[in-house]
C-alpha cells in the first residue's frame, strides 16, 4: 500500500488508503454486484432464444446480442404499446391534477387566514395516518358508485386525491417565497387567483420539478391501483400489462425478461438524465 | 400605469377611513366589513382538494368501518348487521389470523434493510472513489416497477437459475426449490423486499447525513476523532428523526405488504400477506363485510404504532402549522 504514490493534499483530510478503505471498497463492490446481477441475468435472457433459455444455465450468454425479436414479441403481443399509451394518458392527467390540486391547497394554507384553517389542517395531516392499502376495500365501492371503475379515470383521481406528500412539497417551498411579492402584486390589482396563477406557481417551479418526478415514478410503477381498478385487457397499465405476461407466456422467460427491461428501460433513463432532481426529491419527499 | 393608480385609489376610500378609526379598533372593523368574497376565497382554492380528501380517503374510512360490522358481500343491496362478528372471526380463525406472522419475515428483513442502508449512507458521505456511481448502483433498484422486480427475481430463484448458479461457483451445489417451501419462500421474498428498499432508506439516510453541517466533521478531525467516534457522535443523533421514520415506514411497511409477493407467488406456499387476504377476501371471495373488518384491523395497527413513534420520539418538525 505504501507503493502508492500519495495523493495530492486535498483541503480537508481525507481517504488515506489502508485496509479500512479497501473493506469499504470491497463491501461497495459486493452491494454494487447484488443489485445488478440479477438484472444483468434477465437482460442476457431476453436476448437469448427459446432453445437456449431452455439448454442453456441462466448465467450463459446468448448466441446473437442483436437478437431482438423477444422485445416485439414482448411489445406487440404482450400490447406493451398500449400499455405505455394508457400509462402516458394517467401521468398526465393525476401529475397536472396533483401540481394544481396540491399548490392550491399549499396557496390557500399558507397565505389565508381563515376560521376553518386548523380544521383543514388536521384533515390533511391525519389523512397521512391513514394508509391508502388499508382502504381500497371501501374505496372501490366509492369508485364504483361513480360509475368510473375499469375507466382511467379511477387511478387518474386516486392519484390525485390521496397525494398528502406534494402537498408538504408545495407549503415547504411557498413559505420561502416572501409574502411581500404578493402584496406588490395585490398593490398593482391582482387578486388571489391572479396572484397564485401569476406569482405563486411560476415561483413553485423546482418544487413542481420535484412532486413531478416523485409523482411520476410513483404513479409509472403502481401496481395495486390498476390492478384493482382497470381490469380489462384494454386498460392495461405497464405494471399490469407486464402482469399479464404470466398467462399466454408461461415459461417463456425470453419474452418476459424482454417485456421486463422494456419497462425498466425508461426509468432507467429517466434516472440517468435527473439524478441529482431525483435524490433530492425523494429525500426531500419522505421525510417532510 | 394609469391601471395601477386606478385600482389604488378604489381601495384608497376604506383604507382611509379605517385609517382615520385608529389602529385600536381596526381589526374588528376590518373582518366585519370584509367583503364576501374575499371571505370565500381561501374555499375555493380548496374545494376541489377538500372534496377529492374526503371522498377518497374519510368517506371510505367511515364506510370501511360500517361494513365491518355486516356480513355484506359487495353486490347485493342488503347487508345484515352482524356487530362484532367479523372481528371475532379475524382473531379466532387461525387461517385469517395466521397471515400476521409472514409480517415478522419482513420486519426482519427491514431490520437488516436499515442496517445496511445505514452503513453505505455513511460511507458513501465520505469522499469516495466512484461515489456516485455507487450511489447510483444502490438506488436504483428503488425505482424499478414492482412487477418487473417480481419477474427478475422469479427468474432469478427458478430451479437452477441465477442464485443456483452463483451458489455452484462457490461450490455449494443446492437442490433447493427456493420458492418451494413457506419458510424459504417468505425469505426469499422478504429478500428480494430488501434489494428493492434498502436505496430508499439509503437515501434518507445519505441526504440527512449531508445536511450536518461540514465543520463539524473539520472540528472532529482536528480533534482527533476517529470514524467510528465521527458517527456515534455526530451522524448517528443528527438522523435521529430520519431514522425513527423509516422504523416506522418499515413496521407499517412490514405489515401491509402485497406487490412482491402477490406478483411472485400470488400468495401461495403460505406467503400470504395481510394485504393479499385482505384484497383475496374482498374482490374474489366477495366477503367485503369480512375484509373491511380486517382492513379495520390493520389500520388501527398502523395507527397504534404511528402514535407510539410520535410519543417516543417527538417530531421536532410539525411544519403544517
Amino acid at each position: 500500500m505504501t507503493s502508492q504514490p500519495p495523493p495530492p493534499p486535498p483541503p480537508t483530510a481525507r481517504r488515506r488508503p489502508r485496509l479500512g478503505g479497501i473493506l469499504v471498497h470491497l463491501s461497495l463492490v459486493a452491494a454494487s454486484l447484488v443489485v445488478l446481477l440479477p438484472l444483468a441475468v434477465v437482460f442476457l435472457t431476453s436476448l437469448k432464444t427459446s432453445e437456449e433459455v431452455a439448454g442453456g444455465g441462466a448465467m450463459s450468454l446468448p448466441g446473437d446480442w442483436l437478437n431482438f425479436s423477444n422485445y416485439a414479441t414482448a411489445f406487440s403481443d404482450g400490447r406493451m404499446l398500449t400499455a405505455f399509451g394508457n400509462t402516458a394518458f394517467i401521468l398526465l392527467f393525476s401529475i397536472t391534477g396533483t401540481v394544481i390540486i396540491g399548490s392550491m391547497t399549499a396557496y390557500a394554507i399558507d397565505r389565508f387566514r381563515f376560521r376553518a384553517k386548523k380544521l383543514v389542517m388536521a384533515l390533511f395531516l391525519v389523512a397521512t395516518l391513514v394508509p391508502a392499502v388499508t382502504t381500497q376495500v371501501a374505496t372501490f365501492q366509492v369508485v364504483n358508485s361513480f360509475g368510473l371503475f375499469d375507466t382511467r379515470w379511477a387511478p387518474i383521481l386516486l392519484y390525485m386525491g390521496t397525494d398528502i406528500v406534494s402537498i408538504y412539497i408545495f407549503l415547504q417551498f411557498i413559505r420561502s417565497i416572501p409574502v411581500s411579492l404578493d402584496e406588490a402584486a395585490r398593490l398593482d390589482g391582482a387578486n388571489s387567483f391572479t396572484v397564485y396563477r401569476r406569482i405563486i406557481l411560476p415561483m413553485l417551479k423546482p418544487a413542481i420539478a420535484t412532486v413531478v418526478i416523485i409523482k411520476g415514478i410513483t404513479v409509472y410503477n403502481d401496481f395495486y391501483i390498476p390492478f384493482l381498478y382497470m381490469p380489462s385487457q384494454d386498460l392495461g397499465t405497464i405494471s399490469t400489462a407486464l402482469f399479464r405476461f404470466k398467462g399466454p407466456f408461461g415459461a417463456h422467460w425470453e419474452n418476459i425478461s424482454a417485456g421486463a427491461i422494456l419497462v425498466i428501460v425508461p426509468t432507467l433513463i429517466v434516472f440517468l438524465f435527473l439524478q441529482r432532481y431525483i435524490y433530492n426529491g425523494f429525500a426531500q419527499g419522505a421525510t417532510k | 400605469m394609469t391601471e395601477t393608480t386606478d385600482a389604488v385609489t378604489a381601495k384608497t376610500p376604506a383604507a382611509g377611513r379605517r385609517a382615520a378609526r385608529g389602529p385600536a379598533n381596526r381589526p374588528q372593523q376590518r373582518s366585519a366589513r370584509r367583503p364576501a368574497l374575499q371571505r370565500i376565497t381561501p374555499w375555493l382554492f380548496l374545494l376541489a382538494p377538500l372534496a377529492l380528501l374526503v371522498t377518497f380517503t374519510y368517506v371510505p374510512v367511515a364506510n370501511m368501518v360500517y361494513y365491518s360490522f355486516t356480513d355484506w358481500d359487495g353486490v347485493s343491496p342488503d347487508r345484515n348487521f352482524t356487530g362484532v362478528d367479523n372481528y371475532t372471526q379475524i382473531f379466532t380463525r387461525p387461517e385469517l389470523f395466521r397471515v400476521f406472522f409472514v409480517s415478522f419475515y419482513y420486519l426482519a428483513a427491514s431490520a437488516f434493510q436499515i442496517a445496511v442502508a445505514l452503513y453505505f449512507a455513511t460511507v458513501l458521505s465520505f469522499d469516495l472513489r466512484f461515489r456516485n456511481l455507487f450511489k447510483g448502483i444502490l438506488f436504483f433498484p428503488y425505482l424499478i416497477n414492482g412487477v418487473a422486480i417480481g419477474f427478475v427475481f422469479l427468474y432469478f430463484f427458478q430451479d437452477g437459475g441465477t442464485l443456483d448458479s452463483v451458489l455452484s461457483w462457490f461450490g455449494a451445489e443446492t437442490d433447493h426449490a427456493w420458492l418451494g417451501d413457506p419458510t424459504s419462500a417468505n425469505t426469499s421474498l422478504a429478500g428480494v423486499s430488501v434489494w428493492r428498499f434498502t436505496g430508499l432508506n439509503f437515501v434518507l439516510f445519505l441526504g440527512a447525513i449531508q445536511s450536518i453541517p461540514g465543520e463539524l466533521y473539520e472540528a472532529a478531525q482536528l480533534d482527533g476523532a476517529s470514524r467510528w467516534q465521527q458517527f456515534r457522535h455526530i451522524i448517528a443523533p443528527s438522523i435521529k428523526p430520519v431514522l425513527s421514520l423509516s422504523i416506522i415506514l418499515a413496521i407499517s411497511g412490514s405489515l401491509s405488504v402485497f406487490e412482491i409477493p402477490y406478483i411472485m407467488t400470488g400468495g401461495a406456499t403460505g406467503t400470504s400477506t395481510f394485504v393479499i387476504q385482505t384484497v383475496k377476501l374482498a374482490f374474489q371471495f366477495n366477503k367485503t363485510g369480512l375484509a373491511s373488518a380486517a382492513a379495520v384491523v390493520l389500520l388501527l395497527i398502523i395507527l397504534l404504532i404511528t402514535w407510539i413513534q410520535r410519543r417516543l420520539v417527538p417530531d421536532e418538525k410539525v411544519d403544517l402549522v
